[in-house]
């Protein structure tokens, strides 16, 4: 440690440290734009020059390394007169433009000008213009003759974001800020460039001219989309979500944000929300009250369980719904009598649940994940299911973290990758298998499974060399794992790799609140699984928070045993195309913006919130609409008058730490890889739960384009395709036209063609087999 | 988009560096790519550098696009905008002006009709002023694509390199 002096207090700072570091660990605030903690060392924009004694000049505090005996003065005659000079030097070119601009008020330079610049400019020549950039549907870059040149953004998209999108070209006073000619911001985590630039260059292209920064009301809350919990700001005014801005918390999300965290609020106010509850009649749908609507569902359930049994019934749940809703639901439902409850709609292996001896989750935390030295993620696209996590991995990876990779598609991840195995969903079991077999083969147990059939490969092994090397390894498995039709055996293989290897694993929760769906039971314990419910329909269905032709495993299936139902009760946000084709009885819930609730995350943590805003319309947050329905179902243990008494009760069954739990208590698996032509459809990062299905900033940008068949090179050329034409593809006696792409990075035996969107609905599984032809 | 050749000179720049590291031939990349196009262009539009043939060089080098725009735009002796047959950069600095570097230019300028900073419309010869190249004391000096040095360039001297350049 170094002791050095800023502004006359000791302090000692580690070695390597820089001043800016030093300074901010006392609390001595120096003025900066280009700096930033979790990004490169710049040092372009000179606000922060500094006094620092026998230095012939001014030195930049965020790139100055303390020496032994350093003494810095931030505010001496001579470092006021450099800040005061640079900030002349800063508002030469920039605009007077803060009455009209979306950063007045919340603006670094405006700040700073404030208090370290002169009064006056004695500049009076012509500022310069730089025209405005397309930087796509989110970031907007329209006024760049704001832009001071810091470079912040361009150092997020190379450093954090993985891919260089935003340059500066030219030079000198003609230095522009520019995407590549024609493209535009695609990364996942884009609109953090927003709340980097300190001037108002980049700003939120849905926020713009809507409120002031000082006209909103600063409410925290937690992301309702990917497993990670993500901490959210949410902005409010006259009762309306304005925008959304990210809460550090270093152990989630950092300062980050992913763009579905930040921009879904849009669909929070959404023309599609459904404001009163709707009953269907005569074939057409009526308003009507609560009242009505709830007698109505009770002798629907009463009705349909006289006649048909209990049994008759299926709840199918979200696992993006609060842990009190789901809690609440599952009570409900198994007060009345029926254990056909599940929040696995997207899955299609339930053959696990009988061995299951607690709720599935990460494994380990968020910071021990990305700490470890080798990693193995199986059957994830980590940049759409989990934007901010793949982030956190891809530093990690930067320092040395060995990650591997088994999946079914040779995503471009934006970062380094130690080995990947790449294999047809028929031979993702296999895959595992082969690394199962070279980790006993270094390690020497012995699996109680049959490898005799398994061949190793190179990639395989490597894996396995990485695992066993690591002194901490972690495996964890991935949304399209979770969706495989043989999930149980992939994590029954993950869990032998795992016990033989000393590594820990875990499954990448792909919801908000997987984890606490899994605590709550609301998972068929005793009843049937979604898959189940679908595979031999019910005569009653109860939706929460559900979609089931986007949240189902197999869209089509799922539409056919909702319009077979004689009554379909659905508690939803939105009133979706599906639910108005299908549903009797729809009653408006509010989303995560209106209720008070916790979501548990995927390291187990428990994240309680508040509602932001009050309920849209007549919409009730669900807890009290299952409730009330509890209630007038005369269930006992539904007195509750606050979403944490709910929380309690559920609480009260025992510790969080104490019931996770991903290990089976009896494995099996088929290790045969198989042939055939199989679908990959994955979830769209932007089409993962409702609210951001019904976000039309998000829906506007690249990653949420109209989807397409990327095709494997085998079945491209034996169907006798040709690039972007149309393809004819069948699946479950369903057909759909869609243009052909060659992909190369595809396995052989495989087309990816994405689920969870209105073009490809009348398709059939995830993951099973499909036809394609030429169109 | 390239030739082999040029391919093959890109990869002998890319050998002097550490493999991880391609990025580092980008300067020399971009010049190999120019100097094929100044070759091969039969019009001012072809002989400069693209945004194709700029995401080209960048993913031969497996860079981001914008990471090889924002080098092709720094340096001015990358030529972005359409360029003749013989682009004539004519150095104006104070020591070459003050030894007859502006008259050169100007005489320059009359003789082929058209301002600094244009191409004649026969598309053969564009006529820049040019900051230093380093050989004051043989000024007035002028380049010629990037790579020919001329000194000594009197009226006389200009006359006749305009010849060799027919």
């Amino acid at each position: 440690m170094l002791e050095i002096e800023i502004d006359g207090k000791k302090l000692t700072a580690p070695q390597g440290s820089t001043v800016m570091e030093a300074a901010h660990s006392i609390g001595t605030y120096i003025p900066h734009f280009c700096y930033h903690k979790k990004l490169s060392i710049a040092a372009n924009c000179r606000m922060c020059l500094v006094e620092v004694e026998k230095a012939p000049k001014p030195l930049p505090a965020c790139a100055t390394p303390v020496t032994d005996g350093m003494k810095i003065h931030t505010h001496s005659d001579l470092a006021k007169k450099a800040q005061a000079g640079v900030m002349e030097f800063l508002l030469i070119n920039h605009p007077l433009d803060c009455p009209i601009c979306d950063q007045g008020g919340e603006c670094q330079l405006q700040d700073i000008a404030v208090g370290y610049g002169n009064g006056a400019s004695r500049y009076q020549e012509e500022k310069r213009a730089v025209p405005g950039k397309d930087m796509g549907p989110l970031v907007s870059a329209e006024e760049m003759s704001r832009c001071i040149h810091c470079t912040r953004c361009v150092r997020f998209t190379e450093e954090i974001g993985g891919f260089q999108e935003i340059g500066m070209a030219h030079r000198g006073e003609f230095s522009e800020i520019l995407p590549f000619l024609g493209k535009t911001v695609n990364s996942e985590i884009s609109g953090n460039v927003i709340d980097l630039c300190p001037v108002g260059a980049l700003t939120s292209k849905p926020y713009r001219y809507s409120t002031r920064a000082w006209e909103l009301s600063r409410r925290k809350s937690v992301s309702p989309h990917d497993g990670l919990g993500a901490n959210l700001i949410v902005q409010v005014k006259h009762n309306e979500v304005m925008r959304v801005l990210p809460l550090e918390n270093e152990e989630i999300n950092e300062c980050w944000l992913a763009d579905r965290d930040r921009f879904s609020y849009q669909g929070l106010n959404s023309d599609a929300r459904l404001k009163t509850p709707k009953i269907k009649f005569d074939g057409r749908w009526h308003d009507t009250d609560w009242e009505t609507a709830l007698a109505y569902v009770v002798k629907g359930l009463n009705g349909v369980s006289a006649d048909h049994g209990k049994d008759a019934i299926g709840f199918l749940t979200s696992p993006h719904s609060t842990t009190e809703e789901l809690y609440l639901a599952q009570k409900l439902a198994r007060a009345f009598g029926i254990n056909n409850i599940d929040y696995r709609s997207a899955r299609s292996d339930f053959r696990a649940d009988a061995a299951k001896q607690g709720a599935e989750w990460l494994g380990s935390s968020i910071v021990e994940l990305a700490a470890a030295k080798s990693v193995l993620v199986i059957g994830s696209s980590l940049r759409s299911e989990q934007p901010l996590l793949a982030s956190r991995i891809r530093q990690a990876s930067k320092k040395g973290m060995a990650l591997n990779i088994i999946h079914v598609a040779d995503d471009e991840l934006l970062m380094n990758v130690h080995a990947k195995l790449i294999a047809s969903p028929l031979a993702l079991v296999n895959a595992v298998a082969q690394v199962l077999k070279a980790v006993v083969a270094i390690k020497g147990g012995d699996s109680t499974l049959d490898l005799a059939q398994v061949d190793v490969s190179a990639q395989a092994q490597a894996i396995a060399d990485s695992l066993c090397a690591g002194e901490t390894a972690r495996i964890v498995l991935g949304a399209v794992a979770q969706h495989h039709p043989a999930y149980s055996e992939l994590l029954a293989l993950t869990q032998e790799i795992a016990r033989i290897s000393g590594a820990g694993f875990g499954v990448l929760s792909e919801a908000a609140n997987s984890v606490g769906a899994e605590l709550v039971g609301a998972w068929a314990q005793g009843g049937m699984s979604a898959g189940e419910m679908i595979a031999s329909p019910r005569k009653a269905y109860v939706l929460l928070n559900t979609e089931p032709e986007f949240d189902g495993y197999n869209s089509a299936a799922s539409v056919a045993a909702m319009k077979q139902a004689a009554t379909v009760i659905a508690l939803t946000a939105y009133q979706s195309e599906g639910l108005l084709d299908y549903a009797d009885v729809l009653l408006p819930i509010a989303p995560f913006s209106e209720t008070a609730g916790s979501f548990i995350n995927m390291e187990g943590r428990l994240q309680a919130f508040n509602g932001v805003t009050k309920p849209q319309g007549e919409a009730r947050p669900a807890w009290k609409v299952l409730r009330v329905l509890g209630n007038m179902l005369s269930l006992d243990g539904f007195g509750f008058n606050s979403a944490e008494e709910v929380r309690s009760e559920l609480l009260a069954k025992g510790d969080i730490a104490q019931r996770l739990n991903n290990s089976l208590s009896s494995i099996a698996a088929n290790t045969a890889a198989k042939a055939g032509v199989v679908r990959v459809g994955e979830v769209p990062v932007y089409s993962t739960d409702a609210i951001c299905r019904h976000a039309p900033a998000l829906q506007a940008t690249a990653l949420a384009a109209a989807p397409v068949a990327r095709i494997a090179a085998d079945v491209f050329a034996a169907a006798g395709l040709a690039e972007g034409e149309l393809a004819l593809v069948k699946q479950g006696g369903a057909t759909l036209r869609v243009p052909a792409h060659l992909d190369a990075s595809l396995p052989a035996g495989v087309v990816r063609l994405a689920v969870a969107r209105a073009e490809t609905a009348m398709l059939g599984g995830m993951f099973d087999t499909i036809e394609i032809e030429r169109g | 988009m390239l030739s082999a050749e040029s391919l093959a000179s890109i990869d002998r720049e890319v050998a002097k560096y550490p493999a991880d590291q391609k990025r580092s031939a980008v300067m020399a990349a971009l010049r190999i790519a120019l100097t094929e196009r100044r070759e091969q262009g039969q019009t001012p539009e072809a002989r400069c550098l693209t945004p194709e043939v700029i995401e080209y060089v960048a993913n031969y080098l497996e860079i981001a696009p914008v990471a090889a725009y924002e080098v092709a735009t720094f340096y001015n002796m990358y030529d972005m905008k359409p360029v003749g047959k013989y682009k004539i950069t004519v150095c104006t600095n104070l020591p070459c002006a003050l030894s007859g570097g502006v008259s050169a230019a100007k005489y320059l300028s009359e003789k082929l009709g058209i301002a600094i900073g244009e191409t004649t419309a026969d598309g053969k010869y564009t006529l820049l002023e040019g900051e230093c190249m380093g050989a004051c004391g043989d000024a007035p000096v002028l380049l010629v694509n990037n790579h020919k040095m001329c000194s000594h360039m009197s009226p006389a001297a200009i006359d006749q390199k305009l010849a060799e350049l027919e």
